[in-house]
């Protein structure tokens, strides 16, 4: 297999310059250096193809081996207008970001910052829950006849101030979000 | 088995139905579908204990490549567990309809998800295949997850089930690994065909025979994977070390306890000990895990339930007892102890359930758990107490209760193998563990009866709401069957007798049968250590004051809830460092690290393989030397890009490199290459000035420092890193390439010369149709970049324009530079003159270039021509779709750049998304149509015709599939320029007009008015027009109307006509 290392070394610089510039802050030089990258791509690609041949238009009388190989320039050939897409993909994001925020640098990401600091304290994870000896905490309150009087008992139903007796129609063993104004210890409120 | 699997799932899925249908009661309806299979169990009974094998079986295939077959057996132990999760499921799901009301919250999923679950425990114990079996596990687990957390406004329901998820899905996964080792290791998934492997040779008569897997040639694997499948059965029975999750779970609505937590669920653990046990005593490990964990979960069980307040707690840590002690017993593996095992988890199973629903009932009548407020309910319910009270009764082993009759059998099975021959010192250890166990159960049963039920001095009598007959009658039931089964254990006794033989046909212990079960058995040493248990109990439960306060002075030391709090809350503080460290939201950082391994890692093998360098490397091709010059331009290029610090400049010299690059083709022999690149970089540089305009000229260099130093380090070690891979792997490789046919294939197969085109249209189709796929993706996305909502839609013909209203120069100041360029381009412009192209005069003056008109006029066509012989011809000389294609949407460009945006719209009659669609629809068409005619997908043609004039014609059906791509690329570029050209041309316009220009507008406006009033006039009459044009968007109309905002409303009112 033969090495033109003419091509290599141009990949090479290429190569360098790419990624010189897709380490930058502003956009323009990130599109820039991602052209770069993708001709020096094409390059390395091409250079698999070996010796400078012929152009790969079929005759009888030519050995195969004499043209330039095909199937690398076959995929050169896509490389080259998806790079077209790309780059005028990054063009409407350049001019985009530049339309909002008058910049086009890439600015470091906050939310990440922000998760950086962010204590492990969770409380859905760690929050002390309260120990909880019923599923049906309203009952007393609304029993008729029962030594907890229900008359004029106020339960506090997210924004509502319901009557004790119309929160216990309305308990039910999965919803607690009710929390009582009242003591059920009995008598001495 | 399978049918009802099937039935209990569907009704699972419908269930929510009928509850919006007809409310709670829906759940009578949902407890029919169980009992119908309890009822189909019993007439199985005879099929399964009078057949010659012992069991019946079903088999359907799945996945047979993997050898995974939905196989179930029912056979003894199958029988028994399913008689309980059916039975007790009925009950539970009648239950429900009285303890929930109509109106509580997502009822209806609540139901299916009991329903799936009885279904899923069934198809757990029936399963025969390891893996089938593991589904239904997981899937016990998963519903476990969604019923514990019914309540889920609830933090502690939340938080509850997702412990015991993590804990029981940690468990799975390590059982799941266990099965494969053994499945793998065995040679089948089937789990009757291991066990029988497992028992080696079963049926053979000779004692002491050995076991084929447990101490095989593979006896480690076997011990590994029976250690994980272990491991799984732990952490579903909550035993220690992870027995914290089943109190979390007593957050779940009590019928779920009473099925999951205390009936089915918990019970799948033990059913695998159970199932595992005739094959895998033998293996390592396994009697230490099961009886000291078991042992160990038996005490700490009921230790901790004698400390509880809340009496569901009580249960709860109750349970976490018996399931030690059932594990330890089921687990021993001797055909005493099994039969004990099973009665006992069958005693358990009615009692404990009994008791949860006592407690929900309790919790629903009186609205608390908590003994301490508890007092007098027995006086209010005597029923409810007497149900309780054999219930609990059975649970502390009072005769003559089920309770007594299993713990008695435990007890002998247990002394018996502590006298044996067999025994060592820790058997003592274990019976000794096991008689305080049963008193620790004894005391916390009493304290559970005294909790609930007891009138408590100085604590005011509970009110207690009537129970109605429906609510009571499950709780009944069980406790009845409880007396019922230990006044007539004999049938119990029949039921379990074959899955006790299993051990006695192994040949572990030829000398002892095993024995029955009954309420009588004599004098012997169990029922004196039955007596010694009641009395011991009962002094505990007298003096429970005294064993509270010593209870307070011990620590806990296990406290497997704390441990998993820290366990996760480790995990997180791991979670959140690493991800700080590395989640810098920095795209340089992540680049470098990336970019730094991308070179490291070859760079790195490359000197420690240490190869010398290939053969065949050379400097310059002999065949090209101008390569050499195209390369050093390249460089240059390159270099130059890197210090531009203007961005036009910057841009050209990337554009230097890529004409370089054309170069390079052409002089490799690729001419399709050389031409592609060089129409594409034309166009690339005419669409980046075009979207670039708006920005500043500058390119400040604003990552200098040290960073600079480490890019130029990254950059480097990059490019020397790709030159020495590229110069190994090229000399690597040793086939012959592909390629080489490629030549004889294109002419024979494609109909073409030119390989390449063929090689896309045709050999390589398939890569070609993803790629115009891709293109139409990104045109897409450039035009919504731009235009935001739609492609936006077609310009209005160019004759409804104003002459020379578009792209005016808005609020140049007259002395200035720009000012005095401005008034020479319009002396010499002359609108009025004749239009070379249609939409010409619709330009500003000063845009006009009558050169630029005239060659456009010229070379239009011309290019359009060749753009369409490039696609033609390119079957066989250079050329194609992609490159026909460029040239068209460079002709496009010179039109836009010519003529303006709306000279742009009268040379494209087509939107770009329709010419992206039928570009698609052709390519597509030619993929799929070869398909309809009886060939393959993207299969070509040659059709050969003579035609006058022409002559003979070859025409190859793969140009067909050549025009989709041209009609793609030709969109791509229109898309580009309507959206960076036209459409970024509309919004300059807009700013201009509504706004006053940004350079100083108050000396401008007072220094040059009469300037300012003729543009704004302009522009003013120019938008009245395009408001006046059939629908223009309101932001222009308005804009019309803002305009005087400009200052010069008066002149605007005049209404004067452009020049």
């Amino acid at each position: 297999m033969s090495v033109n290392l003419t091509l290599l070394i141009v990949m090479g610089v290429l190569y360098a310059c790419g990624i010189y510039l897709i380490l930058e802050r502003s956009l323009t030089r990130v599109l820039l250096g991602l052209m770069l990258l993708a001709n020096a791509t094409n390059l390395l690609i091409l250079a698999t193809g070996g010796y400078a041949g012929l152009a790969p238009l079929f005759d009888q009388d030519i050995p195969s081996e004499d043209y330039n190989d095909p199937l690398p320039q076959a995929l050169i050939l896509t490389s080259i207008v998806i790079s077209f897409a790309v780059t005028a993909f990054m063009l409407g994001i350049i001019y985009r970001t530049w339309t909002l925020g008058r910049q086009d640098e890439i600015q470091d990401d906050v939310e990440d910052r922000r998760v950086a600091r962010t204590p492990s304290f969770d409380a859905e994870d760690d929050a002390d829950v309260p120990m909880e000896t019923s599923e049906f905490p309203l009952t007393a309150v609304a029993s008729p006849g029962t030594a907890a009087e229900s008359d004029g008992e106020t339960v506090t139903a997210g924004a509502k101030e319901l009557s004790a007796d119309t929160a216990a129609l309305e308990e039910s063993p999965g919803s607690r979000n009710v929390s009582r104004n009242i003591n059920l210890e009995g008598g001495e409120r | 088995m399978i049918p009802v699997l099937a039935v209990t799932l569907v009704a699972a899925t419908v269930a929510p139905l009928i509850f919006a249908r007809i409310g709670r009661n829906a759940f009578f309806i949902l407890a029919a579908v169980p009992a119908a299979a309890f009822v189909w169990l019993l007439f199985q009974q005879g099929a399964v204990y009078s057949g010659q094998a012992g069991f019946t079986e079903e088999v359907l295939p799945w996945i047979p490549e993997l050898g995974i077959e939905l196989a179930f057996r029912m056979d003894a132990l199958a029988w028994v567990m399913s008689l309980l999760i059916l039975g007790v499921g009925t009950l539970v799901l009648a239950y429900c309809a009285r303890y929930f009301k109509d109106r509580d919250q997502s009822l209806g999923v609540f139901g299916a998800q009991m329903l799936a679950f009885a279904g899923a425990m069934f198809g757990l114990v029936t399963a025969d295949d390891l893996l089938v079996m593991f589904i239904f596990w997981e899937l016990t687990t998963v519903l476990s997850y969604l019923l514990i957390g019914y309540a889920r406004t609830r933090l502690s329901a939340r938080r509850s089930a997702l412990q015991a998820l993590m804990v029981t899905t940690a468990g799975g996964l390590a059982m799941l690994i266990g099965l494969i080792i053994l499945g793998t290791t065995a040679g089948t998934y089937r789990l009757s065909a291991i066990l029988a492997q497992a028992a080696g040779g079963a049926g053979t008569s000779a004692g002491g025979e050995i076991p084929a897997l447990a101490t095989g040639p593979a006896q480690d694997a076997v011990a590994t994977a029976v250690v994980l499948i272990l491991v799984g059965a732990i952490t579903k029975s909550a035993l220690v070390p992870f027995h914290f999750w089943l109190p979390g779970a007593m957050a779940a609505p009590t019928p779920v306890s009473a099925y999951l937590h205390a009936a089915a669920m918990v019970k799948a653990g033990i059913y695998i000990v159970a199932r595992f046990a005739p094959g895998f005593t033998d293996a390592p490990f396994w009697l230490p895990l099961v009886l000291g964990l078991g042992l160990a979960t038996m005490l700490v069980g009921g230790y901790r339930a004698l400390r509880q307040t809340d009496i569901k707690l009580i249960l709860a840590f109750g349970t976490v007892s018996q399931l030690g002690f059932l594990t330890m017993v089921v687990g021993l593996g001797k055909p005493d102890a099994a039969l004990a095992g099973l009665a006992l988890l069958v005693a358990h199973a009615l009692f404990k359930a009994a008791l949860f629903l006592v407690v929900g009932i309790i919790d629903h009548q009186t609205g608390t758990r908590d003994i301490r407020k508890l007092s007098g309910v027995f006086q209010s319910s005597r029923a409810l107490g007497i149900v309780a009270a054999v219930a609990a009764g059975s649970m502390a082993g009072v005769p003559p209760l089920a309770g007594f009759v299993a713990k008695e059998s435990v007890v002998a099975a247990f002394v018996q193998y502590g006298t044996g021959k067999d025994s060592g010192a820790w058997c003592v250890v274990l019976l000794v563990g096991l008689v305080l166990g049963s008193i620790l159960t004894f005391a916390y049963s009493a304290r559970f009866m005294w909790g609930a039920f007891a009138v408590k001095e100085g604590v005011e009598r509970t009110p207690f709401k009537a129970i109605r007959p429906a609510f009571l009658a499950a709780p009944a039931i069980l406790s009845l069957l409880t007396l019922v089964y230990g006044l007539w254990p004999a049938s119990v006794d029949g039921w379990i007798q074959p899955y006790a033989a299993l051990f006695a046909a192994a040949g572990t212990a030829p000398d002892a049968g095993p024995g029955h079960l009954s309420l009588w058995h004599g004098l012997t040493p169990a029922l004196g250590l039955a007596a010694i248990i009641f009395v011991a109990g009962t002094v505990m439960f007298y003096g429970r004051n005294v064993v509270a306060r010593l209870q307070q002075r011990v620590p806990d030391w296990i406290d497997g809830d704390r441990a998993y709090q820290h366990t996760i809350g480790a995990i997180d503080d791991v979670a959140v460092w690493l991800t700080g460290r590395t989640q810098r939201g920095s795209l340089y950082f992540y680049l470098a690290v990336i970019l730094s391994v991308a070179f490291a890692v070859p760079l790195t093998a490359l000197i420690i393989a240490n190869k010398p360098l290939p053969g065949g490397l050379y400097l310059v091709d002999g065949n090209s030397p101008l390569q050499l010059i195209a390369a050093a331009g390249i460089v240059v290029g390159a270099l130059a890009a890197l210090k531009a610090n203007k961005r036009f400049l910057a841009v050209l010299m990337v554009s230097v490199t890529g004409y370089g690059i054309a170069l390079m083709f052409a002089l490799q022999g690729a001419p399709d290459l050389a031409l592609t690149q060089m129409l594409v970089e034309t166009i690339v540089l005419v669409a980046f000035v075009l979207a670039m305009r708006s920005l500043p000229p500058e390119l400040r260099d604003r990552t200098g420092g040290k960073y600079r130093l480490v890019r130029v380090i990254i950059g480097i070690a990059f490019g020397v890193t790709m030159i020495f891979v590229a110069i190994y792997a090229m000399g690597a490789r040793v086939a012959t390439p592909v390629s080489l046919e490629f030549p004889r294939l294109a002419y024979e197969g494609g109909g073409g010369l030119n390989v390449v085109n063929v090689t896309l249209v045709d050999i390589r189709a398939w890569d070609t149709f993803g790629e115009i796929a891709v293109l139409a993706v990104a045109a897409t996305g450039v035009a919504s970049l731009i235009f935001i909502r739609g492609r936006g839609e077609r310009l209005r013909a160019s004759s409804k324009v104003a002459e020379g209203s578009v792209g005016r120069r808005i609020g140049v100041v007259r002395n200035s530079h720009d000012g005095a360029q401005l008034a020479l381009a319009r002396k010499f412009a002359d609108v009025g003159r004749n239009p070379w192209l249609v939409a010409g005069r619709t330009l500003a003056p000063e845009r006009r270039s009558i050169i630029f008109e005239v060659v456009t006029r010229l070379i239009f066509h011309s290019l359009i021509v060749f753009s369409l012989y490039l696609l033609l011809a390119g079957h066989n000389l250079p050329g194609g779709g992609f490159a026909g294609g460029l040239t068209a949407g460079l002709a496009l460009t010179m039109r836009y750049l010519a003529g303006g945006r709306f000279e742009l719209s009268e040379a494209t009659p087509l939107s770009a998304g329709t010419l992206l669609g039928t570009g698609l629809a052709t390519a597509a068409a030619s993929g799929f149509v070869p398909l309809l005619l009886g060939g393959q997908v993207f299969q070509s043609a040659i059709i050969q015709v003579w035609l006058p004039v022409f002559g003979d014609i070859k025409f190859v059906t793969s140009t067909i599939f050549d025009i989709g791509v041209y009609i793609v690329v030709v969109g791509l570029a229109l898309d580009v320029l309507r959206s960076l050209g036209a459409e970024i041309d509309e919004h300059f316009e807009e700013t201009a007009t509504m706004a006053p220009p940004d350079a100083g507008p108050d000396e401008a406006a007072e220094a040059e008015l009469e300037t300012e009033a003729r543009v704004t006039a302009e522009a003013q009459a120019a938008s009245a027009g395009q408001a006046a044009g059939a629908g223009r968007s309101p932001a222009a109309g308005q804009a019309a109307g803002a305009g005087p905002a400009a200052g010069a409303g008066e002149v605007a009112g005049a209404g004067r006509s452009p020049v």
